[in-house]
């Protein structure tokens, strides 16, 4: 790690322009950023500290929806009963992410902006090759190490996995990202890797996360995240899915459902042609099966992470069933 | 050394404080405070911090290093490289074999894996040393690298005959076997990932070095730093007051030592060289990937006619590690018919290294998974069929077990487990979507044996101090030897001080094979004796003692206080009977030699394991012995594998803390469950280099993943094994684990996965 300068912001605009100049960045809870500026995968010149900013840990709910300030804790944001009642599949997916120590510190700004594990991206001194860290200079994963790749969303550049767990949940029920004024949805500000695997969100220089806001639905309202690892805790998914769903008054026809896929993309994943082949039809375990093939359409795989492709479907059934099951 | 205020156990623990009480761990209260202060956090005057430059490739050459920009760089005090270090002298091997008269350098020239140490980098602080070896620019000659045992290049390796193990016509015997299994089964390389990384102080006073340092044998690894740099073995001090976990990784001097202690040598200034957590992935070795066939022959009662066993491991291109995968092969089962053999696989990786159970544990999985489809296969119990074939003696060394009390491990596993209400098929236990299996596997690890030495001191308060240059790595040394000079003197636990972890203590052999608990309560049972007989024969002779008069043989001690052995005459207290013969100590070192034994003999046995006596010597046959009952819920759609239960049944003799041997076990069972399930090093086969060489890519246990976990002892006192009857704890327990998991995985899925670890696209 090289030296850098510390800044401590007192205002969201202070903070912002100092953010503009270059070399420097956001530090939030520094879980990812720390840890990237050990590996020398980040070198900030100047760490703009955005945690003693008033009033953007707040967590505010009513009838429309909620809007959860981009300074809040993962931790705080789990065990918050509104959000455990209202978003259970928000809860559920950050009680689920990372470690309880990490939880304490990370923030959800941070959270959404978090970098991929791809191990060849966080080791520049042994691989130099990495679209991702530096735009044309390759891509050292493909044709290597793959098991925890993406198989949805990949380019020849690129086929680094989004290991977030909250932006799946985001993206299921069509959230914004609040960047001061301008407001935008979550699936817009995850950009698919393309030629350009090293630009990442719809967020310019300058910007800064303030909140994100989830309209209130019956969807989402009964909802889960399901996530698949091999170990019990502490490990980013091998597949996950954030669901959400609504019956007609019948109790047994669909007429609402929500699908989006995590650990299996380059981005957040909404699975629509899931919730296409569903919505207006009775729910029963056949159907569903079926219909969560579709989640993986168009899905390549890159020898060791073909497992995802098998995997991510059951993960979505298994998660819409248990909805179902649900009164 | 280290001062601890002694825990009692359990309010219920009767009698804690004696061998084979239930004391708590006396370093417990430092370490949960933060009190205890590891080797790396001295803090010393004039500390200069070291970082390391590792090679990004795996074979080849350095062609130059460019260290301008580092030396220029703010606060550097020296880059190291082949060219400007100091030349050191080769060192003995860990048998004492005389090293070849060459120099030695730790900084490599020529490639052998990708990670080994090129350069180095000592500044003012660690941030700048760090900044400044990111600018040591190295260019190389890079040739094609064999990058592990599936590479095409590896070929067949070479043959290691000390391994090889042959009775009757076992090949024979397979062929004309009614029942014949053939499996392979192999596991990849797994890492000893302890808590504290490696790392050290080095300083130098004149031709005096201290070095602390994280170590699992102090003397030995003084020996291989006096060799280097040529200094006498009595100037070199290693000091290892506590050590954050090592499983085998730190019974050795390493390169990494070598060039903070040179580094400290050519500034004339203290240097302080920890290892990043990558680095601790390639500095020094893990367990070796290791491949095993297993062919059983039988006949269709089950009864065992033939093992032909193959193995293969890794090593180093330069170096040599053999995996014994044969040792628990030979002798787990009766078989009229035996052969195994070996070879060992050069690859461009770091030399392997010992990890918890080096040998049993991968020979377990090979054996103990294929017993395992044999009882598939002619349709026995996976219990009654180890039963069946139980070697009533040791069937390769042909002699009598010291007490192997596995038979009770089975009855006592299965009783609490429930076996008997086990369904025989695979897939008939399921509860929803989870597939359940129950699995049976049992392990071994032989006793080791070595000599040691103690001093006991009993001081003019009546406390007692306790002496050793051995260590505690968490396994419990202060506290057992605690309870062994308490019980041996004759006062409470509290009284007694256990100094541990300095070279200057009487000297210890290597903390590693399980042998240390049994080495040590032997050699401060000797010591305290002698202090204690000392002390009594004073009490009886000295004309100043109020016992003088009684005309006594002998008097007994106990509490703390000395009286005859009726009860009749004086009862006075130790410190008041020092005061009244006007003495302020008594103190006797004691050692377990044997008598005629040289200093030479003295010097060997504790920097060397060339003294350590074969577990097979005299007329017996010495291990412990385990038997795991593994529950598994496997998700049938997810393939995702939880242990839901275990209850293993282990045999380590006498227990000289049940609730530290307890730990250690239920240690070893959690390990087995990350070996089995998560553990796996993966290499980029384009650059021979470990990608998840991290504690998020690389997965361990969490507590999440680990079950209730009852362990039973069925031990008996085993005084072949040592002088006060225990056999070996740390490393049996994971023995058998990985086995038990897959047998279990199979009965819950009808999958048989020979790969470790079984991860859940391998069940999907
Ligand atoms: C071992 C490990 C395991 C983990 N496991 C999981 C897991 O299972 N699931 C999961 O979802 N996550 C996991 N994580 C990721 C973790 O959730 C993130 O590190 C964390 O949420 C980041 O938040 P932070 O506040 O610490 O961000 P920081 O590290 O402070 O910042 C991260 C990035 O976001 C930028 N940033 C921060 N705040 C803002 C803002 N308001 N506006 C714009 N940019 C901003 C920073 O400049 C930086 O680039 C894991 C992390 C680790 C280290
Ligand atoms: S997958 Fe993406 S992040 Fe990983 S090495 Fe390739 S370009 Fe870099």
């Amino acid at each position: 790690m090289r030296d850098f300068s510390y800044l401590r912001a007192t205002s969201v605009d202070a903070a912002r322009q100092a953010a503009a100049l270059p070399g420097a960045m956001l530090l939030a809870g520094g879980t990812t950023l720390i840890d990237l500026a050990k590996c020398g995968v980040a070198e900030p010149d100047t760490l703009v500290d955005i945690t003693h900013l008033k009033g953007l840990d707040r967590i505010e709910i009513d009838e429309r929806g909620a809007i959860i300030g981009a300074l809040a804790r993962m931790g705080h944001v789990a065990d918050h009963d509104d959000i455990k009642s209202r978003f259970p599949a928000i809860s559920e997916a950050l009680w689920q992410a990372a470690s309880a120590q990490i939880r304490n510190m990370a923030t959800i700004g941070g959270n959404l902006m978090q970098r991929t594990r791809c191990p060849y991206f966080r080791d520049p001194s042994n691989f130099s090759a990495c679209n991702k860290r530096v735009s044309g200079s390759g891509c050292s994963a493909i044709g290597g190490v793959t098991r925890g790749h993406a198989v949805l969303g990949t380019s020849d550049a690129c086929i680094a996995m989004y290991p977030g767990d909250l932006a799946t949940v985001l993206v299921a029920f069509d959230a914004t990202v609040r960047l001061g004024d301008r407001h935008i949805r979550v699936d817009d500000f995850f950009l698919l890797p393309g030629t350009t695997p090293d630009r990442e969100h719809a967020i310019e220089p300058g910007e800064m996360i303030t909140a994100i806001e989830i309209p209130s639905s019956a969807a989402a309202h009964r909802s889960t995240y399901l996530k698949v690892r091999d170990r019990q805790s502490y490990e980013f998914a091998a597949a996950s899915a954030a669901v959400g769903l609504e019956l007609e008054s019948d109790g047994r026809t669909i007429r609402d459902l929500r699908v989006a896929l995590g650990g299996v993309a380059t981005k957040p994943w909404r699975a629509r042609a899931v919730e296409a082949a569903l919505k207006g039809k009775v729910l029963e375990p056949e159907a569903v099966r079926a219909a969560s093939l579709l989640a993986v359409e168009g899905a390549v795989d890159h020898g060791a992470n073909h497992y995802k492709i098998e995997l991510a479907p059951r993960v979505v059934a298994r998660a819409i069933l248990k909805m179902g099951e649900t009164a | 050394m280290t001062v601890h205020n002694i825990r009692h156990g359990d309010a219920f623990d009767g009698g804690a404080d004696a061998v084979g009480g239930r004391l708590s761990r006396v370093d417990g209260p430092a370490k949960i405070t933060g009190a205890a202060k590891y080797a790396v956090e001295q803090q010393l005057k004039g500390l200069t911090y070291a970082a390391l430059v590792e090679s990004t490739i795996a074979s080849g050459k350095v062609r130059a290093i460019d260290s301008k920009a580092a030396e220029a760089a703010p606060g550097v005090l020296k880059v190291l490289t082949p060219d400007t270090i100091i030349s050191l002298r080769s060192a003995s091997d860990w048998f004492g074999t005389p090293p070849p008269d060459k120099p030695y350098c730790p900084l490599a020239r020529d490639i052998t894996f990708s990670g080994q140490h090129v350069a180095a980098v000592v500044a003012e602080t660690f941030e700048q040393a760090v900044a400044a070896a990111a600018l040591v620019k190295v260019s190389y000659d890079e040739t094609p690298a064999i990058v592990d045992l599936s590479d095409g290049k590896a070929g067949d390796g070479i043959p290691v005959d000390a391994m090889t193990k042959e009775w009757g016509d076992a090949s024979a015997a397979f062929a004309s076997a009614p029942v014949r299994i053939c499996a392979a089964y192999n596991t990849p390389r797994e890492y000893q990932a302890p808590m504290e990384p490696h790392g050290l102080i080095a300083r130098w006073e004149g031709d005096h070095l201290t070095v602390w340092e994280p170590s699992q044998w102090l003397d030995g690894m003084a020996r291989t730093y006096a060799e280097w740099f040529a200094v006498p073995f009595e100037n070199v001090r290693l000091v290892s007051p506590y050590v954050g976990g090592g499983f085998g990784s730190k019974a050795l001097a390493l390169s990494h030592g070598a060039i903070a202690a040179s580094a400290a040598k050519m500034l004339g200034r203290p240097v302080r060289l920890v290892m990043t957590r990558p680095q601790t992935f390639t500095s020094y070795g893990g367990r070796a990937a290791t491949r095993q066939t297993v062919t059983i022959g039988a006949d269709r009662d089950g009864m065992i006619q033939s093992i032909v066993h193959r193995g293969v491991n890794e090593t180093s291109i330069d170096g040599m590690w053999v995996e014994p995968l044969g040792s628990v092969t030979s002798i787990m089962y009766a078989t009229p018919n035996f052969s195994s053999k070996q070879n060992v696989v050069r690859v461009n990786s770091v030399v392997p290294g010992a990890m918890r159970a080096p040998g049993e544990n991968p020979s377990a999985f090979g054996i103990e998974s294929a017993i395992d489809e044999l009882a598939y296969e002619v349709g026995i119990d996976p219990l009654e069929i180890r039963l069946k074939n139980y070697a009533e003696q040791d069937p390769h060394a042909k002699k009598a077990w010291s007490t192997r009390q596995l038979r009770e491990a089975f009855a006592a596993g299965a009783e609490r487990f429930g076996w008997a209400r086990r369904t025989a098929e695979p897939r008939s236990m399921r509860d929803g979507n989870q597939l359940i299996g129950w699995g049976v596997a049992a392990g071994t690890y032989p006793v080791r044996r070595a000599y040691g030495e103690a001093m006991v001191r009993i001081l003019a308060d009546g406390s007692v101090e306790v002496e050793s240059s051995s260590i505690d790595m968490g396994q419990g040394t202060y506290t057992i030897l605690a309870q062994t000079a308490a019980e041996t003197v004759g006062v409470s636990a509290d009284d007694v001080v256990v100094k541990l972890g300095d070279s200057r203590f009487p000297r210890a052999g290597v903390t590693g094979g399980s042998r240390l608990a049994g080495v040590m309560t032997g050699a401060v049972h000797k010591a305290a004796t002698s202090a204690l007989d000392q002390l009594i024969g004073l009490a009886i002779s000295d004309p100043r003692s109020p016992f003088h008069t009684l005309q006594a043989n002998t008097l007994v001690v106990a509490n703390g206080r000395i009286g005859s052995p009726r009860g009749d005459g004086p009862d006075v207290s130790i410190a008041e009977l020092l005061k009244s013969i006007g003495r302020d100590r008594i103190e006797a070192t004691g050692d377990t030699m044997p008598a005629n034994s040289t200093a030479e003999d003295r010097y060997k046995n504790y920097t060397t394991i060339a003294m350590a006596l074969p577990h097979t010597e005299g007329d017996y046959s010495r291990h412990s012995w385990c038997a795991h009952f593994v529950e598994v819920r496997v998700d049938e759609d997810f393939g995702t594998v939880r242990v839901s239960r275990v209850v293993s049944a282990l045999d380590s003799g006498r227990l000289y803390n049940p609730k530290l041997a307890e730990s250690q076990w239920k240690g070893g069972i959690i390990m087995g469950i990350g070996q089995a399930l998560l553990e796996e090093g993966i290499v980029d086969r384009r650059h021979g280099r470990i990608v998840n060489n991290n504690l998020a890519d690389y997965l361990v246990p969490t507590n999440a993943d680990v079950p209730e976990i009852e362990v039973i002892s069925v031990g008996i006192p085993d005084l072949h094994s040592s002088v006060l009857g225990g056999k070996g704890v740390g490393e049996l327990a994971i023995v058998g684990m990985a086995p038990a998991i897959a047998n279990a995985v199979f009965h819950a899925t009808g999958k048989r996965i020979r790969d470790l670890p079984i991860t859940l696209e391998k069940l999907i």
